[in-house]
């Protein structure tokens, strides 16, 4: 069996313009979550949104999936509006959310849209179980794997839908330091497999540089309330990365200050490079 | 019947149902449990020490019992011997009476568990998955639940009469309260992630229902089921001490009446052993409801 037996869906393009989210706040008022988002995700990119915690990356990663409404603004996916829990993308979360009384297998199958005949979609269930390598986990249940097991499976459902946008929230967030990299090294790869267009809500800077074509930056700027995108920083690199490149090295330095955290480098290249980037923007 | 007498037989009823109770929510906790069951057979337990560990209580009870009668100082009349109670049981065996009143007690149990099951999962369903239900309903029910089951015996009596539907409704009053409870309260508290999983996946209300909700609950669910079949139980004896010409409540009434505490212990054990057979019936359901969906 060849690795794509399925037609998988193309990749789709994301536009967000001008969208806000507010929610009611215990004292009666209203609490600005996001404001004046804009952002244009090309098809088949890998775009990361990075921010410090609360800040609102979840929340504009629900109102793309369609869980959740914009309160201003516009949503599109391949130009057409998102509609509610939009099937054209599929979320994966921070937790695996996986059904404890099914086995892997029919966790999985629980992601094929509505309407696949019975055949293909146990073909389509075990060629992603492959893909995430879980095939030798397909009759296990959730409460007998590990946490990076989980999350595989939690993947392989997302990629079931056939997404044309995966939409993923912290997924490697609650898993140790050493499989966290592996994940990112297989959703790498799914990628390739399965060219969706992949945004990212994530609050590791390493993740973000490693994974993402784009990374977008979230948080408030001056005394509005809400957080916007402050920044968008093209990676430019091919992948596979080098986890110790120098160029990102300067990236992660540049994102680090951007978050408000020292990077506790010595007057060296790296933050001659930055000075010489900042001064570049300024002067353009 | 005597207003004493009411009370006087409603004062044990209410310890059997506290009991049951305990019992029931103790089983509640297996439905997590067949993992455990698993795991112990793996490590190479014996097979037969829980049904013989079970029943080394009631046999020390049984001997303990024999050995009062045959060589304490009580006579028959106070306290009965076990060779008695074979005695009573053949004796109301072989005319067929015994049979009878087992037969029409199971028979107002089931049809009444059955109705009150049926009632409980409905409704509890809609208070549990719906706010605006929850809101028009849960305090009406509230206050009918409060209600002690056994002021409804009157009303009854006097609306439906004293033959076989005023036991049934009885009956199926007791058994809907705690079916309803437990699953509105566990449909409730279904872990909010997994609903929101299910929404995302596109699943309608409906789907979502039989998917994620209800195997979800199917523990809360079965102890609930377990509960209502104790309170049926509870509630058959109670409609039959009150009014009856037949099943095991007659008995104990009739045998009361009569002085013949021979029967008295013999419709008791025979209400045991009832009561402890359907519950394994409901444990079997159990067993069948997490394979379907475990």
């Amino acid at each position: 069996m060849t690795v794509l037996d399925t037609p998988t869906a193309a990749a789709l393009p994301v536009r967000i313009a001008g969208v806000g989210r507010r929610f009611p706040a215990p004292d009666g008022g209203e609490r600005v979550v996001l404001r004046d988002v804009d952002l244009d995700i090309r098809a088949g990119e890998i775009v990361a949104l990075l921010g410090p915690s609360g800040c609102g990356k979840s929340t504009l990663l629900r109102l793309v999936s369609g869980l959740d409404r914009a309160d201003a603004g516009q949503l599109t996916i391949a130009g057409t509006p998102v509609a509610v829990v939009d099937q054209r993308s599929a979320v994966a979360f921070q937790e695996p959310r996986l059904l404890p009384w099914r086995t892997i297998e029919r966790n999985v199958e629980l992601g094929l849209p509505r309407g696949t005949a019975r055949a293909a979609g146990r073909a389509r269930v075990a060629e992603l179980l492959r893909l995430v390598q879980l095939d030798h986990a397909s009759t296990l249940r959730p409460r007998q794997i590990s946490g990076g097991m989980a999350q595989r499976a939690s993947l392989a459902r997302a990629l079931a839908r056939n997404p044309g946008v995966l939409l993923l929230d912290e997924p490697f967030g609650a898993l140790d330091a050493l499989t966290r990299l592996t994940m990112q090294d297989l959703l790498l790869e799914i990628h390739a497999a399965e060219p969706a267009t992949i945004v990212l809500v994530t609050h590791d800077v390493d993740e973000a540089l490693q994974l993402a074509d784009r990374i977008v930056l979230l948080g408030s700027e001056g005394d509005a309330p809400g957080a916007t995108i402050r920044r968008v920083l093209e990676v430019g690199k091919k992948r596979p990365r080098d986890r110790g490149d120098a160029q990102l090295a300067v990236l992660r330095a540049e994102l680090l200050s951007l978050l408000g955290v020292e990077s506790h480098h010595p007057e060296n290249y790296i933050t001659q490079a930055i000075k010489a980037q900042r001064a570049k923007r300024a002067g353009s | 019947m005597s207003a004493a007498k009411t009370t006087g037989t409603a004062a044990p009823t209410e310890g059997v149902a506290s009991s049951a109770y305990q019992q029931a929510s103790v089983y509640g906790y297996s439905a997590a449990g067949p993992g455990l069951v698993d795991r112990r057979r793996a490590r190479g337990e014996r097979r037969w020490w829980p049904i013989v560990g079970g029943a080394l209580i009631p046999l020390a009870v049984l001997l303990a019992w024999w050995a009062t009668t045959e060589f304490g100082d009580i006579p028959s009349y106070r306290l009965p011997s076990p060779a008695d109670v074979v005695h009573a049981a053949g004796e109301l065996g072989s005319t067929g009476q015994l049979w009878r009143d087992v037969a029409i007690s199971t028979q107002r149990v089931l049809q009444g568990f059955a109705f009150g099951s049926i009632i409980g999962i409905v409704i509890g369903s809609l208070i549990g998955l719906s706010r605006t239900a929850s809101i028009l309903l849960s305090p009406t029910i509230g206050a009918l639940r409060a209600v002690p089951s056994l002021a409804w015996v009157p009303l009854l009596v006097l609306y439906v009469g004293i033959f076989e539907p005023s036991k049934v409704i009885l009956i199926t009053i007791g058994a809907a309260f705690p079916v309803l409870t437990t699953l509105s309260i566990a449909l409730r508290h279904v872990d909010p992630h997994l609903v929101e999983l299910g929404r995302a996946y596109g699943l309608g209300r409906l789907s979502l229902l039989t998917t994620v909700q209800l195997p979800a609950v199917i523990p809360a669910l079965v102890s609930g089921l377990r509960l209502a079949l104790a309170q049926s139980w509870l509630f058959l004896v109670a409609a039959e001490l009150l009014a009856s010409s037949m099943g095991l409540g007659f008995l104990l009434m009739d045998s009361g009446n009569n002085g013949r505490v021979d029967r008295i212990f013999l419709a008791i054990i025979v209400l045991a052993v009832l009561g402890k057979t359907t519950d394994a019936l409901i444990g079997l359901l159990e067993r069948w409801l997490l394979r379907r969906w475990g």
